[in-house]
């Protein structure tokens, strides 16, 4: 991850002051901060301790336990596709499987275009049409390959 | 003429807003004049998209509607007719009582909200005493709709009960089970339902603060819920005096960030508080130190939307429904390999097989049954011959399950269970919150054994089995101690699945 310029800093400091007067505000803190850069800037990491009164360490082992949050941007499409039991029981492992091969990625792979980042996500609440999968935040489901070919087209990859 | 489609994501996924977008250009263009309303879900997932056309006061549905089927909807010459909705076998075998109205009305219309019954129950909860609500809500027999089934009066009771400055009420919306979508199909379709559930709740105990802790998969139901509460400040059934009672609750949604383990009540409110989501040793019970170590009632989306129900029909209407301990209606959700999923309501004691068999349908590949996963990951796999099982708490533990949040994914004879034994192994792995050692290190260990079993290495059932009751006795929470039941359940109930292997390999 490159350095933030100043004016970066700021933003973000400003970022995180927007969410100091919430009970608990490290979480709407990082997802502000990856809606806006795309994922958590290393900068960011000493801001947010100072602002909270914890260690580097204690913000950094809050960021490297939850799935969600990245330490550098992912492609420009998210795609997040269900491994769990539901849509593995509409053959949605081998669905994925193919489709990783197919573009020549694994699990938290990005495409070489940087069009698509793929990452496993387990259940989306579309079980009972399934499989199932997560565009950004558009979902689809009752996928098969030809539907799974045509939405990671349109996403570029 | 009122039409109506769903806006749920279970819809839209399969091409509903296409379907509205073509409806709405063949009414414009043809000079029909309609009103494209869009509603939560049905439940009936399987006939998504469904649009449903309002003839003489009686909706009529047309399922499976594609965007070239419109003109034929329209003029009601269509062969997907479905007749009147509530006609459906599905619709009427149901007692839909949280779900009445979801799929009715319009999601973010409080008038309509109103119309449907809604804000009686918080409305009565504002002329009773916190006790009074408790008591209520405790004679319903109301168990929590999370996993654990634990009487929610009771907990209620205990945090009604603490003296304390600052209470809070937490709303479970982490929903990470695979093969449940109810909590989802609520904040999408009925987001009212919840918000006057929970502010019935914080009357009760005397809190009058609330967040919604909301899993960041469900983006849609982010947004319904953030938008519903905007209305429901506007309109005072949230603020400094609840539906003009003088007593305050106010709520906020926090979303998630992709860790199943934070659905577990401690790990929950350690992710609210900004901390990691490891889970914390009980006691002291989050009743007596939850959030910021204030008195915190947690419940399930499920449990906190059924509350307006018993208050606004009460308590002996509610307790009327189910069986044994097990009291009112399961929110069953039909998933995977089904005929017809969905949501289906209906009083605890409907056996597995009948909803299994009738209610679905059976598989949509046509092929047999095999088994069936109720309750989310950590739930045992079902073989046919436990299909006489009534829909119980209770039932369910004494035949080796359980109904967690009520999920049911169903699998046809082509399921290999030693690979679903091992996924359930990567998965507690993958989401394990590292605490325990028999959870963090025992998982991938079992993920080896279990590779091992493939390989035909029979010693390795022996450590398989053994390795399970480490993980029971030794782990601090049910993700760790209840992945063995998917593992064990597929191991005992489809020995041939982990015995053909080591045919196969010899
Ligand atoms: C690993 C794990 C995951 C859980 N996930 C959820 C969940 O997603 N939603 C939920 O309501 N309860 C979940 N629970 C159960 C909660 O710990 C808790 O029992 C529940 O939120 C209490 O609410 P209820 O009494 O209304 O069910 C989970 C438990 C464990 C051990
Ligand atoms: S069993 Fe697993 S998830 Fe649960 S507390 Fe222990 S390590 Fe964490
Ligand atoms: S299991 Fe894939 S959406 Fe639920
Ligand atoms: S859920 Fe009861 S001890 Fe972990």
């Amino acid at each position: 991850m490159q350095s933030a310029n100043p004016a970066s800093i700021d933003e973000m400091r400003a970022i995180i002051e927007e969410h100091l007067g919430l009970e608990g505000p490290l979480l709407p803190i990082l997802h502000s901060l990856q809606d806006t850069y795309g994922c958590i800037p290393e900068d960011s990491v000493g801001l947010m301790a100072e602002a909270l009164n914890l260690t580097r360490a204690e913000v950094h082992g809050v960021i490297t336990f939850y799935h969600d949050f990245r330490k550098a941007p992912a492609g420009r499409h998210v795609v997040k596709i269900c491994r769990a039991e539901a849509c593995q029981s509409m053959g949605g492992a081998s669905l994925a499987e193919e489709t990783l091969t197919k573009l020549g990625i694994d699990w938290h792979g990005t495409t070489k275009n940087g069009a698509v980042t793929v990452e496993p996500v387990y259940c989306l609440g579309l079980c009972a049409c399934a499989p199932a999968m997560m565009v950004d935040k558009k979902v689809h489901g009752r996928l098969d390959r030809s539907r799974v070919d045509a939405i990671l087209a349109e996403a570029g990859a | 003429m009122k039409v109506y489609i769903s806006s749920d994501s279970a819809a839209t996924a399969v091409g509903a807003d296409d379907v509205a977008a073509a409806l709405t250009k063949h009414a414009a263009d043809k000079g029909i004049e309609i009103e494209l309303k869009r509603i939560g879900s049905r439940g009936m997932a399987w006939l998504e998209p469904l649009v449903e056309v309002e003839i003489d006061g009686v909706r009529h549905g047309f399922g499976g509607v594609s965007p070239d089927d419109v003109a034929a909807v329209l003029d009601n010459s269509s062969d997907k007719a479905l007749g009147p909705v509530d006609e459906i076998e599905w619709m009427k075998r149901q007692t839909r009582l949280t779900f009445a109205r979801c799929g009715v009305i319009e999601p973010l219309n409080l008038d309509e909200y109103r119309a449907h019954g809604g804000l009686v129950g918080l409305t009565r909860a504002t002329s009773l005493t916190g006790g009074e609500i408790v008591r209520e809500v405790t004679d319903s027999g109301l168990r929590g709709r999370g996993g654990a089934g634990f009487p929610t009066g009771i907990k209620w009771k205990t945090v009604h009960d603490a003296v304390a400055p600052q209470k809070y009420i937490v709303c479970n919306a982490d929903e990470g089970d695979s093969g449940t979508f109810a909590d989802r199909m609520i904040m999408e379709g009925d987001p009212f339902s919840l918000i006057e559930g929970m502010a019935i709740a914080g009357l009760a105990v005397g809190a009058t603060r609330g967040y919604v802790y909301l899993r960041s998969e469900y983006p849609d139901a982010i947004r319904v819920m953030n938008a519903a509460l905007d209305i429901a400040r506007r309109e005072g059934v949230l603020g400094d005096s609840v539906m003009g009672s003088g007593r305050a609750f106010d709520m906020w949604v926090r979303v998630g960030a992709g860790a199943y383990v934070c659905g577990e009540e401690t790990s929950l409110l350690n992710s609210l508080e900004g901390k990691r989501g490891t889970v914390r040793a009980k006691p002291p019970l989050p009743a007596l130190e939850g959030f910021l170590g204030k008195p915190t009632v947690v419940n399930n989306v499920i449990s906190l939307a059924t509350v307006p129900v018993i208050m606004e029909r009460g308590a002996q209407n509610y307790a009327d429904f189910g069986i044994g301990r097990s009291r009112g209606t399961a929110t069953l959700q039909v998933a995977g390999n089904v005929a017809r999923g969905g949501l289906f309501e209906t009083a605890f004691g409907m056996t597995l097989g009948e909803l299994v068999n009738e209610i679905a349908g059976g598989t949509a590949s046509g092929r047999p049954v095999k088994a069936v996963q109720v309750g989310g990951p950590l739930g045992a796999y079902m073989p046919l011959s436990k299909f006489d099982t009534p829909l119980g708490y209770e039932e369910f533990d004494k035949a080796g399950g359980l109904i967690g949040h009520a999920g049911l994914v169903v699998f046809d004879d082509t399921a290999d269970m030693l690979q679903m034994a091992r996924f359930a192994m990567e998965f507690c792995a993958v989401e394990s919150c590292g605490k325990c050692t028999p959870c963090r290190i025992g998982a991938t260990r079992g993920v080896e054994t279990i590779d091992r079993i493939a390989r035909g290495d029979e010693a390795a059932k022996v450590i398989l089995a053994d390795l399970c009751e480490t993980m029971k006795d030794g782990s601090l929470c049910a993700l760790g101690g209840f992945t063995p039941y998917p593992v064990m359940s597929a191991v005992t109930e489809f020995p041939d699945d982990f015995a053909t292997a080591k045919e196969a390999a010899e």
